[in-house]
This record gives structure tokens, sequence and C-alpha cells, in this order.
């Protein structure tokens, strides 16, 4: 009995100072009660891929306003909460972690592989050494296979079409243009640039081993101001087309000057719709020459998503330019409805497999073997409006038209993920 | 190939030319006050952001003129009441005090004119194409900047060695003391020197603002290259930053059109298994590594000639 007490005190002490800890911890709980869901959003917010951050940002604002606005999520709001990762890696993590310290568990990031693969990675391991605290990683726009083949974790999701799907749908659609003999390929130098440069020169080579491939390029990413060079040298090879995983101001920079040069030849990107690359598209007056892969677009004949569209550019002034952040942040609230919890453990098992009818019609599922989102992409071209198309792009009188469609199945490539589930 | 050898060369000397306006301010100060000025790209970028403010309200015109001087104003201020009072303190204080107005005018652009890219452009009296050369058109505006980098050259060539005002600052960098013992106000030499140079650096970011891209990082893409080229023409001299300047913008340009790597060069005889690092070595044209070039010959001229191509004293 005596030497009980000393027990029992001990006891209170530690229930003392547990009670301390989470006192301590309490401005983030209350924060985590106060009736939102916070998504940190990781992306660059200034530097020279600032204008895609920027854009991105105010998309999943007007999603995320559209979503509560029927409801939100389990009764609660979604709130996106910006984070600035200056287009680095170390401080990329350093942001997914000052997330995490403020009591967000989901995460969604997209601009740059390599800044993805690090927070999957981060992600993996911390779930791994905080049972019962786990973070989701959602991916809306960093598309290396990587992510769903080799690296592929349990905790990553992507929405958008991978490398490899996107330039299987870029080379089903060269099958038919039979115009196309020379092409030039430029890339960004690092794992995404080079990614698309050798699956164009792979993929071309069985889908079109006539086409002659005069150059290929990889230039440092987002450090060029004039393009002037590269131009220059692009019309020396004497190419016809051009197939360019350019992304930011690199798409929007290298296509001015080709404006600016004079060079006609047909573009087939990956991310032409981005920020300041309809303008340059019409500078350079390369009506219906280039090409952009996409999820969706917004002169798609859909009343739905058209009407979307309209919201959004007039509240923001800006198109939408994530078609697959919408189905992210709807599936996201559907998990979560779904499970009635904001457990990420339970919305990653709810995300596991769903599938979902896309913010453009048709029908998606989010892969369960590699959480890489399966569903129809389409070619678009970009030129003067047609008749009862009622989008142009940053003022230019020019919109986006449907040249192809690929039906999931088409770019249904193999995976060779093997994932593991926390049991 | 005539077409990418002579377009190349327009670019190669648009760009030596752009980075002489900077280099030449930089140069000067160097002379002046045997102190690298970091915050001399900073400047650039100034004159860019003020070129796209002031071309919003009063055109472009007025921009080009009134930016440089404003930038060189503010220079000239802040030679007078900043680094006159730390120069007391020696040369260590003098590069920190530059270094930290670097951030400081990175931070207020940041802070006024935000973190995105702002929207300047070429003006519409000069968006057209100047000629054709075979195929590729050359865009007006880059001609503007051609001539116009080349006439403020030779003005500040006129101005250095035929005016009184040019003569006294020569003797002032050389010898100050005689300068100052012969009844001219060394002082006022020095901040009217750091003045013009920084406008020098303001009308190269004005006009090339609108060419290219003008946003808050703009500095910190510049600002090693100009370091590269002051000290590869020679700490001091005009005329090896001149050369320098014009070396290595034709040097980037070429080597972004050239294709070359090792494999080409030595022929199919031996290819090293894909994947491995060797490979790599082997397969890297000379575009790709156009980028490291200029840094390369900074590091060759330091080890074999280190008063760089023009200069009088070590680096």
């Amino acid at each position: 009995m005596k030497w009980q007490m000393p027990k029992k005190l001990f006891g209170l002490a530690a229930a003392g100072l547990v009670a301390g800890a989470g006192y301590l911890a309490l401005p983030q709980k209350s924060e985590a009660q106060s009736g939102t869901i916070r998504i940190a959003y990781v992306d660059p917010l200034s530097g020279p891929m600032a204008g895609i951050g920027d854009a991105g940002l105010k998309n999943f604002q007007y999603i995320l306003e559209e979503i509560n606005a029927k409801g939100g999520a389990n009764g609660k709001k979604l709130e996106i909460v910006p984070f600035d990762n200056k287009l680095n890696a170390q401080e990329t993590i350093v942001q997914v972690q000052k997330a995490i310290d403020d009591g967000i568990r989901i995460i969604t990031q997209g601009n740059g592989t390599a800044f993805a693969i690090a927070i999957s990675e981060f992600v993996t391991k911390y779930n791994e050494r905080n049972p019962g605290k786990e973070v989701i990683y959602l991916n809306y726009a960093a598309v290396d296979p990587i992510l769903t083949n080799a690296k592929c974790s349990y905790w990553h999701f992507r929405w958008d079409a991978n490398t490899e799907q996107k330039m299987a749908a870029i080379t089903a659609f060269l099958k038919d243009r039979k115009d196309v003999k020379k092409m030039y390929l430029i890339n960004q130098d690092y794992a995404f640039g080079q990614g698309v440069r050798d699956l164009a020169l792979k993929m071309l080579k069985e889908r079109r081993p006539d086409i002659e491939i005069v150059g290929n390029e990889l230039h440092p990413l987002a450090k060029i101001t004039d393009f002037a060079p590269y131009i220059a040298k692009i019309k020396a090879s004497g190419a016809d087309s051009v197939i360019t995983g350019n992304w930011g101001s690199d798409i929007a920079l290298l296509i001015k000057a080709a404006a600016d040069a004079g060079l006609q030849v047909n573009f087939f990107t990956f991310y032409a719709g981005g920020t300041g690359g309809p303008t340059a598209i019409k500078q350079a007056n390369l009506a219906n020459r280039v090409f952009a892969v996409g999820e969706g677009f917004a002169n798609i004949e859909h009343k739905a998503s058209q009407d979307f569209e309209k919201g959004l550019r007039a509240k923001y002034k800006v198109g939408l330019f994530y078609p697959r952040g919408v189905n992210q942040m709807r599936m996201l609230a559907e998990a979560i409805n779904k499970t009635k919890s904001e457990d990420p453990k339970k919305i990653a098992a709810a995300l596991e497999g769903m599938k979902f009818e896309v913010f453009n019609g048709g029908q998606g599922e989010m892969r369960a073997s590699d959480h890489q989102f399966m569903q129809p992409l389409y070619m678009a071209s970009f030129g003067p409006l047609k008749a009862g198309q009622p989008f142009d792009e940053e003022n230019t009188g020019w919109g986006w038209s449907i040249a192809g469609k690929v039906d999931p199945k088409d770019t249904d490539v193999p995976t060779t993920c093997k994932m593991n589930r926390p049991s | 190939m005539a077409e990418l050898i002579i377009i190349s060369t327009l670019n190669g000397v648009l760009y030596g030319m752009l980075l002489f306006l900077m280099a030449s301010g930089l140069t000067l100060i160097f002379s002046m006050m045997g102190v690298l000025n970091f915050a001399h790209a900073s400047f650039y970028m100034l004159g860019a952001f003020l070129g796209f403010q002031i071309s919003q309200w009063a055109g472009f015109i007025p921009a080009i003129i009134l930016a440089p001087i404003i930038a060189g104003g503010l220079g000239a201020l802040i030679e007078r009441y900043g680094l006159r009072t730390v120069h007391k303190h020696g040369h260590v204080a003098e590069l920190l005090f530059t270094f930290g107005l670097a951030f400081i005018i990175e931070e207020t652009i940041q802070m006024i004119w935000g973190k995105l890219a702002v929207d300047y452009r070429v003006p519409s009296f000069l968006d057209f194409s100047a000629f054709t050369v075979y195929a590729t058109n050359y865009p007006a505006y880059k001609a503007f900047m051609l001539l116009f980098s080349i006439a403020i050259f030779v003005g500040l060539i006129f101005l250095l060695t035929r005016t009184r005002a040019g003569l006294i600052i020569q003797a002032s960098l050389t010898h100050p003391n005689m300068v100052g013992m012969l009844g001219h106000n060394v002082p006022r030499v020095f901040m009217m020197v750091f003045g013009l140079g920084t406008s020098l650096a303001a009308i190269a970011g004005a006009i090339a603002g609108a060419a290219f891209v003008t946003q808050s990082n703009m500095a910190a893409l510049l600002g090693p290259i100009l370091f590269v080229v002051v000290v590869v023409g020679g700490l001091g001299s005009l005329w090896g930053a001149f050369v320098a300047s014009l070396l290595i913008g034709l040097l980037q340009t070429f080597a972004i059109a050239s294709d070359w790597s090792l494999s080409k060069f030595l022929g199919s005889s031996y290819t090293p298994a894909s994947g491995t690092i060797l490979y790599d070595v082997w397969t890297v044209t000379i575009a790709q590594i156009g980028p490291i070039l200029p840094y390369l010959l900074l590091v060759l001229v330091l080890v074999f000639r280190p008063t760089g191509l023009f200069g009088t004293r070590d680096t």
C-alpha cells in the first residue's frame, strides 16, 4: 500500500504530462475540428514557374468553392492552403513538413516530377514512422511513369495521365498524320523531359517508323529566357513538326521565340495550354498547328463542365487548366463522405479502385494496382473559334478544338508497381 | 547552314551587347572601389520593372529614358549615403553591403510588383519583323535592341575618352589622390560613376525586359554570368568587358546550335553500354553543356591568365 502511492503519483504525473502535451498541441487540434478540412497545396508560387502555380491555386480554390457550395465533405468545408516550394526539392520537403506540423494531412502537388518523387518518398516514410497520423499525397500533374511503377507508393494517387499514356495518345494521333515526316524533339533536361524524349523515340519507332528524327534537344529547366538559338536550330534541321513536353514558361517562351522567327511547324505538346502559351500561339499565327494532349478542354460539348468553366472564368479570370483537379477533389470529397471520416488511411482505401464519372464526361477509374487514374484523353488543336465554341483563351479569340479522342483502353499501359499496403 | 550561322551570330551578338551594358557598369564600379557590386544585376531587374511601370503610364519611349535615370539616381544616392559610409570599414563590409542590397531590392520588387512575371511587352510600333535571313524573320525589336546597345557603347567610349568629364573619371580610377589634389571632388566623381554604372544596367533591363521575361528572379538568373564576364575580360577593363561579353554571348549561342558530342567526334568505333555514366559522357552534346561553358571559361582564365584577357591587375 505504502509503495503503491508513488506509482499512482507517477501515473498522475504522466497523465499530467500527456495532458500538457495535448494542451500544447491544442491549437492544431482545434483548427482541425473547426469545421474545415484543409489541403496543403505545395507548388511554385515564386520564380519562373510561379505563373503556373498561381493559376493552379485559383483553379483549386474555385473547385473547392463549388464542392463546398454543394455541402462540402462530411458536412465540413474543404480549404486549400498554399505553400511555396520555390521549385526546389529541399524546400518542397520543408514545406510539406510545415504543412504536417500545422495539422494538415492531405497534400497536393503537381509541378515537377523530381519534387513529386521527394514528397511521395517523404510521405511514405512519415506514415511508416507515425502510424495513426498518416498523410495522403494527391498528385494532380507530376507525370513521370516512375511514380506509379518502380517508385509507387500506397499513399500516392495520380489523377493526371502519365507520360507514357500521353505519348501513347500523341503517337496514336500521329498514325493518321502522314504529312508529318521530320520530327524535332525538344525537352527540359531533367527526369521528366528525358522521359518524354525516350518515350517519343520508342513509340514513334513502333507506330510511325517512317518519321525521321531530325533533332533531339534537352535544355535547362526554367533557365532560358530567349529560345531564339534553339528555334534557329530547329529551322536549320528542316523539321516539319516538334514534340515537346515543356511546361510553364518553357513552353510559352519556346513558342514566343518561334513566333518572332516566323517558324511554321506543327507542335505536338503536353502543356501548350499553360499560362502564356495561347498568347504566344496566336502571335506566331500557328492556327491549328499547335496540339495539346489532355483529359479535358473547355470547348468539349458537355453542359456540366461548360457551366463550371463559365463560373470559374467569371470569378477568377482564368480558364480551367486542371480538369483532373476537379476529378481529384470531387473524388476526395466522395471518399470522405463515403467513409464518414477524414482519416487519410480510410480515404486512401476508399480512393483505391474508385470508379468515377469524370469532369468532361465518361468513365474513369483509380487503378488499384498502381493508383494511376485511367480516363479518356483528348488531342486538341488551337485556332480561331468555330461556330458554337464558347471559350477562347487569354482573350486571343482563339480556342481549343478537339482533334481526336483516345479511350482509356488505348492508354492502358502496364505497370510494374509492387505496392506495399499497410496492414 | 549559312542561315544557322547568320542567325546564331545575330542572336549571340545581341546577347553579348546586353551583357556588355551590364558588365561595363560593373567593371567601372570595380575599378573605382575595388569591390564587386553584388547588387548590380538587381539594378538590371529594377530597370526592367521601372520600364514596365512607366510604359504602362506614359508609353515605351519615356520608359526607356526615365527608368535608367530613376535607377541611376537611386544608385547614386545609395553610393552617397550607404556605400561611402561603409567604405571606411574596408572591402568586406562593402561586399556584404552590396550583398544585402541585392536581397533588399529583390524583396522590394516582389512587394510592389509581386512574384509573377509582369506583362511587359514589346511596343506595337516595333512589333514586326525587320528583315528576313533566308526564311527566318528577325524581329524589329531585337534589331532595335542591338542598335540601341551599340549606340550606348559608342556613347560610353566617347564619354570616357573624348570628354573632360571622362578624363577626370579615368584619372580618378587610377590616381584618386592626385585628382583630389588638383581640386576635383573625387567622392562626387565616384558617386556619379556608381550612378552611371547602375543606370547602364537599368537600360539593359528596360529594353531586355520587354523582349524576354520581367520577373523577380531575373537578377538571380543573370548575376553569375556577369561576374564571369568581368573576370574573363579583366577586372576594371572596359574593352575587356566588351570582348568578353561578345565572346560569351557567341559561345553560348553557338554551343546551342552545335550538336557535337564525343560519340560523333570519335565515330561509332566504340559505344559504351547505355545507362552507364560513360554513355552519358559519350553522348552529351555541346548544346546540353552550353550553359556551363562560360563557367568553364572562367576557371580556365583564372588558372592560365589570372588578370583576365585585358586586365592589368590580378583577380
